[in-house]
């Protein structure tokens, strides 16, 4: 590449980190902000924002159904997601290729006509618990972030260990927990992280399955801001990039951030 | 005894695969492709049976049209942008070694994970007329006094291109990683100059990569609810809100179901789109 171009891309690159960081580094100083109206703290921080995230109505029912969610449906589609990812690399199945692609199509789905086709699919067999349809919902949303990364991963897998280990005295049941566990365990890390913050997250899918009872966290806090914008809603949005600031680390320290780039190079 | 025929004529390692696979295939086919044939039925009730009313409302007047036009518009303005800026950020990414690019991958995973809801907020808070933008440019000279940026267009393409751009870096960056710089070192000494190099070579064989990130930045933006919401509001209908409204507020399931129907036929093609195209990029 030529010494222009070369330039043109830096300088790009270099600015997209500042224009993609900028929000983020906006929330954590106005959650610090001595006054209501998001002045940056120049005269003294403040944490009394912070002190007051408890105190918004509806907050811990929110957040404890939305942990509930993410970390149920986070499982579940890791369990089911593994056992087609194997069907799908390993098995014979028939049209394995199909339905590969079928498994990760709702990820190109808008999330607003994925969530009213549910509400008129829950409404048509009766269903009308708000914990079941979310679980459901979530379920939607979490499986095909688990079956794309397991169905990469374990085409990156080598199953020949596994015919390795037999032959040198392992039990079948041994030989995967032993060898082939270990090996994709990059897999769950990073399957599980995308498909918690994608349930965490989600908000056009929930909207319609909620009720006034049961509000899940993203719904609470588009709430708070069109009502009542103040310090409070930066604080407790300065806490989720914190929460998200360290399973990126952990993620990091496992994986690497090159390989969840999705290159195959190695490091 | 002779143990009980199978009822179909497969192996054992057949049906231990479609025993693994069935699960997530009822999932599937119970929460997403029966949902979206029931959706499509919906869309097609009239107040007496069978009706293209809701479609014929949806596509026939000119209140709507504008409003799919302004889901396009958003969509196409914020994929142009993005690709833009993102193809050269990915090469810079890809070349830049050691810490340098954990650093700059850290800059896109960062806000790639941060909540959707937590950016439009900020940006809400960046672009008010006391915000940093605003004492930025008041304080460069380049404005004389705050101009009103929330809930503009201006506020929802920055808005929302901050949101997708890592969704057009990613690809690209994968695809550029891969790429043997020797290529373009070997067409320039075959004589090739900067630009032929460029369209020759470089640009071919990252065209996956631009293809992905175009179709995933495109099918994320033309359905953003979200983002318009906070940053423009109502004079900014979209078909993702005219969704929204319909359901949430005016209960007209039938008109709602067939603008959920046209959305999710956009984002269908994009898809297809995209496939044919990486299918011809590869040939």
């Amino acid at each position: 590449m030529n010494r222009i171009g070369l330039l043109i891309a830096w300088a790009m690159a270099i600015s997209a980190c500042i224009f993609l960081l900028a929000p983020l580094l906006v929330i954590a100083a106005a959650s610090f902000s001595p006054t209501p109206v998001f002045d940056l703290p120049t005269g003294g921080a403040s944490l009394r924002w912070y002190q007051r995230i408890g105190t918004l109505d509806g907050f811990w029912p929110a957040l404890g159904l939305s942990l509930q969610l993410a970390l149920v449906s986070t499982l579940v589609s890791l369990v089911l997601g593994t056992a087609a990812a194997i069907a799908i690399v390993r098995g014979r199945l028939p049209g394995a290729e199909a339905f590969a692609a079928a498994l990760t199509s709702p990820l190109m789905m808008p999330g607003l006509v994925l969530g009213i086709a549910l509400l008129q699919a829950f409404r048509g067999v009766g269903l009308s618990n708000p914990w079941t349809s979310l679980f459901l919902a979530h379920l939607v949303i979490t499986l095909p972030y688990v079956a794309r990364t397991m169905i990469a991963g374990m085409t990156r897998f080598d199953f020949t260990l596994i015919e390795a280990a037999l032959t040198l005295g392992c039990t079948y049941r041994q030989s995967v927990i032993k060898v082939m566990l270990p090996a994709l365990a990059p897999s769950f890390l990073v399957a599980g992280l995308f498909s918690f913050l994608a349930s965490f997250d989600n908000y056009p899918v929930s909207i319609f399955l909620t009720d006034v009872r049961s509000k899940t966290l993203p719904i609470k806090m588009l709430q708070y801001i069109e009502e009542a914008p103040d310090p409070t809603i930066a604080a407790l949005s300065s806490l989720i990039l914190l929460g998200t600031i360290l399973l990126l680390v952990l993620a990091d320290r496992f994986v690497g951030l090159s390989r969840m780039a999705g290159t195959n190079e190695q490091e | 005894m002779t143990a009980p025929a199978p009822l179909l004529p497969l192996d054992r390692e057949t049906r231990l695969a479609l025993g693994l696979a069935s699960p997530a295939f009822l999932i599937l086919a119970a929460l997403f492709i029966l949902p979206l044939a029931l959706l499509l039925a919906v869309s097609l009730q009239g107040a007496e049976g069978l009706s293209l009313a809701a479609y014929a409302k949806l596509l026939g007047t000119p209140h709507y049209l504008k409003i799919i036009w302004n889901s396009l518009s958003l969509a196409l303005i914020v994929t142009g942008i993005s690709l833009l800026i993102g193809y050269p950020a990915s090469f810079a990414i890809a070349r830049a070694k050691g810490h340098w690019r954990s650093l700059m991958l850290a800059c896109l995973f960062l806000p790639l994970a941060a909540s959707v809801i937590v950016k439009a907020f900020a940006w809400t808070i960046l672009l008010r007329s006391t915000g940093i933008v605003n004492q930025t440019l008041l304080f460069l000279g380049i404005i004389d006094q705050p101009i009103r940026m929330i809930f503009t267009e201006t506020a929802l393409v920055v808005g929302a291109v901050n949101i997708f751009l890592p969704f057009m870096v990613l690809p690209i960056f994968s695809v550029v990683a891969q790429f043997d710089r020797r290529l373009s070192e070997a067409a320039a000494t075959l004589g090739a100059n900067p630009l032929q190099a460029f369209l020759k070579v470089i640009l071919p064989v990252t065209m996956p990569g631009v293809i992905a990130g175009v179709a995933l930045v495109f099918s994320l933006s033309v359905s953003a609810y979200v983002v318009p919401t906070l940053l423009i509001g109502e004079r900014f209908p979209t078909l993702a809100s005219t969704i929204a409204k319909s359901y949430l507020l005016t209960r007209e399931e039938a008109f709602g179901a067939a603008s959920g129907v046209v959305l999710l036929a956009i984002a269908v093609a994009v898809v297809m789109l995209s496939a044919r195209f990486g299918r011809e990029g590869r040939r």
